[in-house]
Protein backbone atom coordinates (compact mmCIF):
# COMPACT_ATOMS: atom_id res chain seq x y z
CA UNK A 1 0.00 0.00 0.00
CA UNK A 2 1.08 3.67 -0.07
CA UNK A 3 1.69 4.85 2.76
CA UNK A 4 3.07 7.68 1.42
CA UNK A 5 0.07 9.36 -0.04
CA UNK A 6 -1.43 9.53 4.04
CA UNK A 7 0.56 12.27 4.33
CA UNK A 8 -0.86 14.34 1.53
CA UNK A 9 -2.90 17.23 2.38
CA UNK A 10 -5.94 16.14 0.21
CA UNK A 11 -5.93 12.52 1.35
CA UNK A 12 -7.55 14.00 4.84
CA UNK A 13 -10.08 15.73 2.60
CA UNK A 14 -11.10 13.20 0.75
CA UNK A 15 -11.49 11.41 3.98
CA UNK A 16 -13.36 14.45 5.46
CA UNK A 17 -15.77 14.19 2.55
CA UNK A 18 -16.27 10.63 2.68
CA UNK A 19 -16.87 10.18 6.21
CA UNK A 20 -20.02 13.12 5.96
CA UNK A 21 -21.06 11.19 2.94
CA UNK A 22 -20.83 7.92 5.10
CA UNK A 23 -22.99 9.94 7.93
CA UNK A 24 -25.60 10.72 5.14
CA UNK A 25 -26.19 7.53 4.42
CA UNK A 26 -26.51 6.35 8.09
CA UNK A 27 -28.86 9.35 8.56
CA UNK A 28 -31.34 8.57 5.38
CA UNK A 29 -31.26 4.97 6.89
CA UNK A 30 -30.22 3.26 3.45
CA UNK A 31 -27.68 0.93 5.25
CA UNK A 32 -28.75 -2.86 4.45
CA UNK A 33 -28.56 -3.58 8.33
CA UNK A 34 -31.01 -0.69 9.00
CA UNK A 35 -33.73 -1.91 7.27
CA UNK A 36 -36.78 -3.04 9.16
CA UNK A 37 -36.71 -6.61 9.98
CA UNK A 38 -39.28 -8.71 10.79
CA UNK A 39 -38.96 -11.77 13.55
CA UNK A 40 -40.69 -14.74 12.20
CA UNK A 41 -40.90 -17.55 14.90
CA UNK A 42 -43.29 -20.30 13.77
CA UNK A 43 -44.55 -23.06 15.74
CA UNK A 44 -42.26 -25.49 13.59
CA UNK A 45 -38.90 -25.33 14.55
CA UNK A 46 -39.28 -23.65 17.90
CA UNK A 47 -38.30 -26.40 20.46
CA UNK A 48 -35.35 -28.13 20.40
CA UNK A 49 -37.13 -30.97 22.80
CA UNK A 50 -39.39 -31.80 19.89
CA UNK A 51 -36.31 -32.42 17.07
CA UNK A 52 -35.23 -35.58 16.43
CA UNK A 53 -32.09 -34.88 14.54
CA UNK A 54 -28.76 -35.89 15.24
CA UNK A 55 -25.28 -35.36 13.74
CA UNK A 56 -21.78 -35.40 13.85
CA UNK A 57 -19.53 -32.47 15.05
CA UNK A 58 -16.27 -31.48 14.04
CA UNK A 59 -15.00 -33.11 16.37
CA UNK A 60 -16.39 -36.59 15.47
CA UNK A 61 -18.93 -36.60 18.11
CA UNK A 62 -22.61 -37.25 17.98
CA UNK A 63 -24.92 -34.47 18.77
CA UNK A 64 -28.66 -34.64 19.63
CA UNK A 65 -30.98 -31.44 20.24
CA UNK A 66 -31.71 -32.46 23.67
CA UNK A 67 -27.55 -32.56 24.26
CA UNK A 68 -28.30 -28.56 23.92
CA UNK A 69 -30.90 -28.33 26.66
CA UNK A 70 -29.60 -26.42 29.85
CA UNK A 71 -27.58 -23.69 27.49
CA UNK A 72 -28.17 -20.56 25.28
CA UNK A 73 -27.34 -22.13 21.94
CA UNK A 74 -26.81 -20.17 18.45
CA UNK A 75 -27.54 -22.55 15.14
CA UNK A 76 -27.34 -21.24 11.79
CA UNK A 77 -27.32 -23.30 8.28
CA UNK A 78 -24.23 -22.96 5.70
CA UNK A 79 -21.55 -24.36 4.03
CA UNK A 80 -17.59 -23.93 3.68
CA UNK A 81 -17.82 -23.46 -0.13
CA UNK A 82 -20.05 -20.74 0.37
CA UNK A 83 -17.49 -17.87 -0.03
CA UNK A 84 -19.65 -14.77 0.62
CA UNK A 85 -22.71 -14.98 2.68
CA UNK A 86 -21.53 -17.55 5.07
CA UNK A 87 -17.76 -16.10 5.91
CA UNK A 88 -19.97 -12.83 6.54
CA UNK A 89 -22.08 -14.71 9.04
CA UNK A 90 -19.00 -16.30 10.61
CA UNK A 91 -18.05 -13.37 11.20
CA UNK A 92 -20.78 -11.13 12.23
CA UNK A 93 -21.21 -14.24 15.09
CA UNK A 94 -17.62 -13.60 16.34
CA UNK A 95 -18.31 -9.93 16.80
CA UNK A 96 -20.88 -10.59 18.76
CA UNK A 97 -19.24 -13.07 21.04
CA UNK A 98 -16.42 -10.62 21.59
CA UNK A 99 -18.79 -8.17 22.62
CA UNK A 100 -20.48 -11.09 25.09
CA UNK A 101 -17.03 -11.68 26.61
CA UNK A 102 -16.89 -13.89 29.46
CA UNK A 103 -20.73 -13.90 29.37
CA UNK A 104 -20.02 -15.73 25.76
CA UNK A 105 -18.71 -18.95 27.50
CA UNK A 106 -22.11 -20.08 28.42
CA UNK A 107 -22.91 -19.62 24.56
CA UNK A 108 -23.57 -22.65 22.02
CA UNK A 109 -22.53 -22.24 18.49
CA UNK A 110 -23.29 -24.45 15.76
CA UNK A 111 -23.07 -24.23 11.60
CA UNK A 112 -25.31 -26.62 10.71
CA UNK A 113 -23.43 -27.87 7.16
CA UNK A 114 -26.09 -27.86 4.10
CA UNK A 115 -23.70 -29.31 1.85
CA UNK A 116 -23.12 -32.74 3.81
CA UNK A 117 -21.37 -34.44 0.49
CA UNK A 118 -18.05 -31.46 0.83
CA UNK A 119 -18.08 -30.70 4.36
CA UNK A 120 -17.12 -33.85 6.17
CA UNK A 121 -16.20 -33.45 9.88
CA UNK A 122 -12.55 -33.22 8.97
CA UNK A 123 -13.26 -30.28 6.13
CA UNK A 124 -15.67 -28.26 8.81
CA UNK A 125 -12.58 -28.52 11.59
CA UNK A 126 -10.22 -27.66 8.98
CA UNK A 127 -12.38 -24.69 7.86
CA UNK A 128 -13.68 -23.61 11.36
CA UNK A 129 -10.23 -23.36 13.01
CA UNK A 130 -10.15 -19.73 10.63
CA UNK A 131 -13.13 -18.09 12.89
CA UNK A 132 -13.84 -18.22 16.39
CA UNK A 133 -13.20 -21.26 18.15
CA UNK A 134 -16.29 -21.34 20.26
CA UNK A 135 -17.96 -22.37 16.70
CA UNK A 136 -18.61 -25.75 16.30
CA UNK A 137 -19.66 -27.77 12.60
CA UNK A 138 -22.23 -30.28 12.32
CA UNK A 139 -22.67 -32.56 9.42
CA UNK A 140 -24.24 -35.71 8.74
CA UNK A 141 -25.70 -38.39 5.89
CA UNK A 142 -27.83 -36.22 3.54
CA UNK A 143 -30.49 -37.55 5.14
CA UNK A 144 -29.32 -36.48 8.45
CA UNK A 145 -28.72 -33.13 7.28
CA UNK A 146 -32.37 -33.19 5.85
CA UNK A 147 -33.89 -34.17 9.13
CA UNK A 148 -32.08 -31.72 10.75
CA UNK A 149 -33.26 -29.07 7.90
CA UNK A 150 -36.86 -29.82 8.75
CA UNK A 151 -36.91 -29.88 12.29
CA UNK A 152 -35.37 -26.15 12.17
CA UNK A 153 -37.98 -24.91 9.34
CA UNK A 154 -34.75 -24.31 7.37
CA UNK A 155 -34.40 -25.05 3.95
CA UNK A 156 -31.75 -25.42 1.72
CA UNK A 157 -31.26 -26.50 -2.29
CA UNK A 158 -28.39 -27.89 -4.18
CA UNK A 159 -28.26 -25.54 -7.49
CA UNK A 160 -26.00 -27.13 -10.32
CA UNK A 161 -23.52 -24.96 -12.33
CA UNK A 162 -22.54 -24.70 -15.78
CA UNK A 163 -18.74 -26.49 -15.01
CA UNK A 164 -20.90 -29.50 -12.92
CA UNK A 165 -19.64 -28.27 -9.66
CA UNK A 166 -22.80 -26.71 -7.91
CA UNK A 167 -23.81 -24.21 -4.98
CA UNK A 168 -26.13 -24.14 -2.09
CA UNK A 169 -29.06 -22.00 -1.56
CA UNK A 170 -30.35 -22.03 2.03
CA UNK A 171 -31.74 -20.43 5.00
CA UNK A 172 -29.61 -17.90 6.12
CA UNK A 173 -30.50 -16.79 9.76
CA UNK A 174 -29.32 -17.08 12.94
CA UNK A 175 -32.01 -18.65 15.63
CA UNK A 176 -31.21 -17.84 19.04
CA UNK A 177 -32.82 -21.26 21.51
CA UNK A 178 -32.90 -20.70 25.33
CA UNK A 179 -31.77 -22.57 27.82
CA UNK A 180 -34.60 -24.53 27.76
CA UNK A 181 -35.00 -25.19 24.20
CA UNK A 182 -37.46 -22.68 23.02
CA UNK A 183 -36.59 -20.47 19.95
CA UNK A 184 -36.23 -16.69 21.76
CA UNK A 185 -35.66 -15.13 18.06
CA UNK A 186 -33.77 -15.00 14.93
CA UNK A 187 -31.20 -12.96 13.90
CA UNK A 188 -31.01 -11.78 10.10
CA UNK A 189 -28.13 -11.71 8.28
CA UNK A 190 -29.11 -7.77 7.87
CA UNK A 191 -30.23 -7.02 11.18
CA UNK A 192 -28.47 -3.60 13.08
CA UNK A 193 -25.63 -5.66 14.95
CA UNK A 194 -26.93 -3.30 17.66
CA UNK A 195 -29.54 -5.33 18.15
CA UNK A 196 -28.10 -8.80 17.72
CA UNK A 197 -26.56 -8.85 21.04
CA UNK A 198 -29.33 -7.71 22.84
CA UNK A 199 -31.35 -10.63 21.28
CA UNK A 200 -28.38 -13.28 22.78
CA UNK A 201 -28.85 -11.82 26.16
CA UNK A 202 -32.61 -12.07 26.28
CA UNK A 203 -32.15 -15.47 25.84
CA UNK A 204 -29.41 -16.07 28.14
CA UNK A 205 -31.25 -14.29 31.07
CA UNK A 206 -33.45 -17.42 30.93
CA UNK A 207 -31.31 -19.14 32.48
CA UNK A 208 -31.61 -19.90 36.11
CA UNK B 1 21.86 7.57 7.76
CA UNK B 2 21.79 3.96 8.90
CA UNK B 3 19.48 5.38 11.91
CA UNK B 4 16.70 7.33 9.59
CA UNK B 5 16.57 3.75 7.61
CA UNK B 6 16.12 1.94 11.06
CA UNK B 7 13.18 4.92 11.75
CA UNK B 8 11.94 4.24 8.77
CA UNK B 9 11.83 0.51 8.95
CA UNK B 10 9.84 0.82 12.63
CA UNK B 11 7.72 3.12 11.31
CA UNK B 12 6.51 0.84 8.49
CA UNK B 13 5.69 -1.78 10.11
CA UNK B 14 4.20 0.30 12.73
CA UNK B 15 1.56 1.82 10.63
CA UNK B 16 -0.28 -0.88 9.15
CA UNK B 17 -2.11 -1.36 12.63
CA UNK B 18 -2.05 2.43 13.89
CA UNK B 19 -3.80 4.04 10.32
CA UNK B 20 -4.87 2.35 6.69
CA UNK B 21 -2.73 3.59 3.84
CA UNK B 22 -4.73 5.05 1.05
CA UNK B 23 -6.42 2.52 -1.28
CA UNK B 24 -4.80 1.73 -4.70
CA UNK B 25 -6.70 2.99 -7.61
CA UNK B 26 -6.89 2.73 -11.55
CA UNK B 27 -8.40 5.47 -13.50
CA UNK B 28 -9.46 4.93 -16.97
CA UNK B 29 -11.38 7.15 -18.66
CA UNK B 30 -14.51 8.16 -16.56
CA UNK B 31 -13.85 5.22 -14.52
CA UNK B 32 -11.98 5.00 -11.48
CA UNK B 33 -11.59 1.61 -9.62
CA UNK B 34 -10.06 0.92 -6.25
CA UNK B 35 -10.05 -0.78 -2.53
CA UNK B 36 -9.88 -4.21 -4.76
CA UNK B 37 -9.58 -7.36 -1.75
CA UNK B 38 -10.13 -11.08 -1.42
CA UNK B 39 -9.92 -13.20 1.31
CA UNK B 40 -7.62 -16.10 1.43
CA UNK B 41 -8.25 -19.20 0.67
CA UNK B 42 -7.77 -22.73 2.26
CA UNK B 43 -6.46 -24.69 -0.76
CA UNK B 44 -8.28 -24.49 -4.51
CA UNK B 45 -11.07 -26.31 -4.03
CA UNK B 46 -13.43 -23.67 -2.75
CA UNK B 47 -14.21 -20.30 -5.11
CA UNK B 48 -12.92 -17.20 -3.83
CA UNK B 49 -14.14 -14.11 -3.42
CA UNK B 50 -13.46 -10.60 -5.30
CA UNK B 51 -14.83 -6.86 -3.58
CA UNK B 52 -14.44 -3.46 -5.31
CA UNK B 53 -15.62 -0.52 -5.13
CA UNK B 54 -16.25 1.30 -9.58
CA UNK B 55 -16.57 5.04 -9.21
CA UNK B 56 -18.44 6.73 -12.61
CA UNK B 57 -17.54 10.31 -13.03
CA UNK B 58 -18.88 10.21 -16.32
CA UNK B 59 -22.17 11.69 -17.73
CA UNK B 60 -23.86 8.30 -18.37
CA UNK B 61 -24.47 5.15 -17.21
CA UNK B 62 -21.27 2.64 -17.74
CA UNK B 63 -21.72 -1.12 -17.37
CA UNK B 64 -19.40 -3.89 -15.86
CA UNK B 65 -20.23 -7.05 -17.95
CA UNK B 66 -17.50 -9.06 -16.39
CA UNK B 67 -14.52 -10.12 -14.59
CA UNK B 68 -11.02 -11.55 -15.80
CA UNK B 69 -7.61 -13.01 -13.81
CA UNK B 70 -4.76 -15.62 -14.07
CA UNK B 71 -6.10 -17.10 -10.77
CA UNK B 72 -9.20 -18.89 -11.98
CA UNK B 73 -10.60 -19.86 -14.88
CA UNK B 74 -14.06 -18.85 -14.39
CA UNK B 75 -14.55 -16.01 -12.62
CA UNK B 76 -18.06 -14.60 -12.63
CA UNK B 77 -20.26 -11.77 -11.26
CA UNK B 78 -22.59 -12.66 -8.49
CA UNK B 79 -25.36 -11.21 -6.25
CA UNK B 80 -26.42 -12.79 -2.86
CA UNK B 81 -29.83 -12.17 -2.77
CA UNK B 82 -32.29 -12.56 0.31
CA UNK B 83 -35.60 -14.26 -0.46
CA UNK B 84 -38.09 -15.15 2.27
CA UNK B 85 -35.02 -15.65 5.12
CA UNK B 86 -32.82 -17.60 2.53
CA UNK B 87 -29.83 -16.76 0.76
CA UNK B 88 -29.48 -17.50 -2.97
CA UNK B 89 -26.44 -16.56 -5.06
CA UNK B 90 -27.54 -15.42 -8.57
CA UNK B 91 -25.79 -14.78 -11.28
CA UNK B 92 -25.61 -11.21 -12.90
CA UNK B 93 -24.75 -10.10 -16.64
CA UNK B 94 -24.00 -6.61 -16.00
CA UNK B 95 -23.36 -4.56 -12.81
CA UNK B 96 -24.83 -0.79 -13.83
CA UNK B 97 -22.82 2.35 -12.45
CA UNK B 98 -24.97 5.55 -13.00
CA UNK B 99 -23.48 9.17 -14.27
CA UNK B 100 -21.22 10.27 -10.69
CA UNK B 101 -21.94 7.25 -8.71
CA UNK B 102 -19.84 4.77 -7.09
CA UNK B 103 -20.97 1.06 -6.50
CA UNK B 104 -19.35 -1.34 -4.29
CA UNK B 105 -18.78 -5.18 -4.83
CA UNK B 106 -18.96 -6.11 -0.68
CA UNK B 107 -20.01 -8.65 1.71
CA UNK B 108 -23.28 -9.80 1.49
CA UNK B 109 -24.02 -8.16 -2.13
CA UNK B 110 -22.73 -8.15 -5.48
CA UNK B 111 -19.08 -10.06 -5.41
CA UNK B 112 -16.61 -11.17 -8.20
CA UNK B 113 -17.10 -15.16 -7.77
CA UNK B 114 -13.74 -16.87 -8.47
CA UNK B 115 -14.27 -20.09 -9.40
CA UNK B 116 -11.83 -23.11 -10.78
CA UNK B 117 -9.54 -21.24 -8.96
CA UNK B 118 -5.88 -22.28 -10.27
CA UNK B 119 -3.89 -21.14 -7.34
CA UNK B 120 -4.48 -20.93 -3.71
CA UNK B 121 -4.63 -17.28 -2.34
CA UNK B 122 -2.28 -16.65 0.79
CA UNK B 123 -2.98 -13.40 3.14
CA UNK B 124 -0.39 -10.55 1.75
CA UNK B 125 0.00 -11.55 -1.66
CA UNK B 126 -1.66 -9.97 -4.45
CA UNK B 127 -3.06 -10.97 -7.71
CA UNK B 128 -3.95 -8.81 -10.76
CA UNK B 129 -7.82 -8.54 -11.67
CA UNK B 130 -9.20 -7.28 -15.34
CA UNK B 131 -12.62 -5.63 -14.96
CA UNK B 132 -14.37 -5.79 -18.41
CA UNK B 133 -16.55 -2.37 -18.77
CA UNK B 134 -18.57 -1.82 -21.41
CA UNK B 135 -17.55 1.96 -22.38
CA UNK B 136 -14.35 2.09 -20.88
CA UNK B 137 -13.21 -0.79 -21.88
CA UNK B 138 -10.59 -3.60 -19.92
CA UNK B 139 -8.98 -2.01 -16.31
CA UNK B 140 -6.55 -4.09 -14.27
CA UNK B 141 -6.15 -3.44 -10.50
CA UNK B 142 -3.80 -5.57 -7.98
CA UNK B 143 -6.02 -6.99 -5.77
CA UNK B 144 -4.81 -7.45 -2.14
CA UNK B 145 -5.74 -10.86 -0.87
CA UNK B 146 -6.82 -10.08 3.01
CA UNK B 147 -6.99 -12.92 6.01
CA UNK B 148 -9.90 -15.13 5.75
CA UNK B 149 -11.89 -13.14 8.40
CA UNK B 150 -11.71 -9.90 6.78
CA UNK B 151 -14.49 -7.81 6.46
CA UNK B 152 -13.70 -4.91 3.97
CA UNK B 153 -10.72 -3.67 2.58
CA UNK B 154 -7.58 -3.07 4.89
CA UNK B 155 -7.06 0.67 2.91
CA UNK B 156 -8.69 3.86 2.93
CA UNK B 157 -11.05 4.78 0.76
CA UNK B 158 -10.42 8.09 -1.23
CA UNK B 159 -14.17 7.96 -2.69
Amino acid sequence: MRRGALIRGGAGMVAAVGFMLAVGAWRSGDLPWQQQVTETVGTRGADLESMSWQLTSHEGERVSPQSWIGQTSLVFFGFTWCPDVCPMTLLNISDWLEELGPDADGLAVHLVSVDPERDTPEVLADYLSNFDPRISGLTGSPDEVAQAADDFNATYRRVPRDDGDYTVDHTAGVMVFDPDGRLSSIIDLHDDPKFAVPKIRRAMEREV
Amino acid sequence: MLKSTAAALVLATILPATAFAECVEVTQGNITVSAAWSRATIGTERPAVFYVTIRNDGGSDERLVGIETPVADMPMLHESVMENGAARMSHVDQIVIAPIDAVSLEPGGYHGMLMDLQTELVEGTTFPVTLLFEKSGPVTIDTAVLPLRAREAACEEAL
